[in-house]
């Protein structure tokens, strides 16, 4: 077998193998796009379900998952970007740094349903916050936080060290040389991290389950305080705990909850590019 | 022994010589930045072995030498940006203006606006020519936008570009050759009015013309400032040095008026080391 054969060949295994990563996005997209299209009108999006959830819309559901991703945000991100700079700009290898960061490895690595516990416990009972928005923005924050953290530290990271020398060289302090130069040029990697971290916030069941989910509640959130319904969670209700649920319903109702996904998905990508065609190394 | 140049103008200097101080160093009676007795260690290698050196003001100090030798790390620990490495060991006194600028609280990053540096590489921040020029004004809290445009063009004409990028002021800074990169970081350090001025190996990545701008600039800029340098090879140390100190495994060789040291350096490995048997 000559070397060009050898080669054509390893090529084609090869793209045969990442292949192999395309078809199921696109079977799972393609099926949910297929089965759930005809459920999708403006009706369902914007009116209440009624019916035993049967009948009507999801509106409620749509809104309380944007809330709680808007939710998580707002904890999220503050916190985690902070980390990220600490840990990355000021922090030096000591003792509690190492323990810092094996506790975020490990955050990374708990089921998601312990989360739902800890924030049962930890949210809605002990700070009495009840099952609602704000006990399920926390607890879905705190199983984002590793994520932002670790990959908004990676990007801080990519920012050449040359810049910071550069900006002491010229009297500034250590937090002028982040904030002009370093979180600039960090921030489309941030907001990747930041974007990869809501979505999965705002597809997670199990983290709200217990925190703030409605089985059913036909009527929009008013307070932070308030319990509401939520995209991933109705959607596991009616799959699973609702007999005789059409299942265009079902269909239409996971096809929302992707498409939302992938738009934020979308959005972030069209941030991303902006900040980075702004850069320059 | 002869001292072949009549132009000295370092009387202080040539007096300590002619006394045959033991240890070769540089001295005089009023220096800008005094080094005293300096060591220093990184990671338990020492890098810098008891190095004693007056820096006048106004005037061209090259600091040359094999690789290796301590001149970027002495740099370093002029405008204390070795702070930011961990790891590491000092002994002896760096004064500036009579001042040692290790004190307990001095303020370090006024010391580096009064100490300016330039890197090996060019190394333009994110942005335009204009914003690379007035970063460390703004960051010293310069609001007023016609002293920041008159920063810009005292310190881009000191540096010999001004003429060459008036027209792009809000062109990104990394749209310039690399030889006007290097002039503009020259800016970018003059635009805080420094009282030092460091420059590691400046020239090391230009070609011949704009390394011969870069030079020409030197003679503009010791009109005013205490100029220390790291040239890329001895032909540059030769060029421009009024004084020259020769570093080698971390000490101090030989220092003296820029010719003698090129012409007929006192000590064998001076020697060695400028007629190009080793380095």
């Amino acid at each position: 077998m000559n070397r060009a054969l050898a080669q054509r060949l390893g090529f084609a295994l090869l793209g045969l193998i990442a292949m192999v990563v395309v078809i199921p996005i696109l079977l799972v997209i393609g099926v949910i796009v297929v089965r759930g299209i005809g459920a999708i009108n403006w009706q369902f999006l914007s009116t209440m379900p009624y019916g035993g959830m049967k009948q009507g819309g999801i509106l409620p559901a749509i809104i309380g998952t944007l809330l709680l991703t808007l939710g998580t945000a707002i904890v999220a991100v503050p916190i985690g970007v902070g980390g990220a700079v600490y840990l990355s700009e000021y922090a030096r290898d000591t003792r509690l740094t190492r323990a810092i960061r094996l506790a975020i490895v490990n955050l990374a690595g708990i089921p998601s349903i312990v989360y739902g516990l800890f924030g049962l416990g930890m949210f809605v009972l002990f700070f009495r916050f009840g099952t609602s928005i704000l006990a399920g923005s926390l607890t879905l924050a705190i199983m984002t936080l590793p994520v932002i953290i670790s990959t908004s530290e990676e990007a801080l990271r990519a920012v050449p060290q040359e810049f910071r020398t550069v900006s002491a060289s010229l009297g500034g302090t250590r937090w002028q040389g982040i904030r002009t130069i370093v979180l600039p040029q960090a921030l489309p990697g941030i907001i990747t991290g930041v974007i990869l971290g809501l979505l999965r916030a705002a597809g997670e069941t199990a983290p709200i389950l217990f925190t703030v989910a409605a089985f059913y509640l036909p009527r929009l959130p008013r307070s932070p305080l308030d319990q509401t319904m939520a995209l991933p969670y109705h959607l596991y209700v009616i799959s699973t705990q609702v007999p005789g649920m059409p299942l265009s319903v079902q269909y239409g109702t996971a096809l929302v909850l992707l498409g939302l996904v992938l738009s934020l998905n979308i959005v972030a990508s069209l941030i991303r590019r902006y900040f980075r065609s702004k850069r320059q190394w | 022994m002869v001292m072949p140049n009549a132009r000295s103008t370092q009387g202080a200097m040539e007096s300590a010589t002619a006394r045959g101080t033991r240890r070769l160093s540089c001295s005089s009676d009023d220096p800008k930045v005094r080094i005293d007795g300096l060591s220093y260690w990184y990671d338990g290698r020492q890098s810098l072995n008891g190095v004693t050196l007056d820096i006048p003001d106004r005037a061209v100090t090259v600091l040359f030498g094999p690789a290796g030798g301590g001149k970027t790390t002495l740099m370093r620990l002029v405008n204390r940006l070795n702070d930011m490495v961990d790891g590491t060991k000092m002994t002896g006194r760096i004064l500036l203006d009579s001042e040692d600028i290790y004190a307990p609280g001095v303020d370090v990053t006024r010391l580096r606006r009064r100490v300016g540096m330039v890197f090996a590489l060019p190394l333009p921040l994110p942005g335009t020519v204009r914003e690379n020029v007035i970063y460390g004004p703004r960051l010293a809290g310069e609001r007023r936008q016609a002293r920041l445009s008159e920063i810009t063009e005292r310190s881009l004409t000191q540096a010999a570009l001004w003429s060459e990028v008036k027209d792009r002021l809000d062109q990104p800074a990394l749209s310039l050759s690399g030889g006007q990169q290097q002039r503009l970081c020259i800016a970018r350090s003059l635009s805080l009015e420094p009282e030092v001025l460091l420059l590691d190996e400046p020239t090391s990545g230009l070609d011949p013309i704009s390394t011969a701008k870069v030079e020409e600039s030197l003679f503009e800029l010791k009109l005013h400032y205490a100029v220390v340098i790291v040239p890329h090879s001895v032909q540059q140390a030769a060029r421009v040095a009024d004084i020259a100190a020769f570093f080698l495994g971390g000490e101090l060789v030989e220092c003296g008026d820029g010719p003698q040291v090129f012409t007929a350096p006192r000590n064998r490995k001076t020697e060695d080391y400028v007629t190009g048997r080793f380095g």
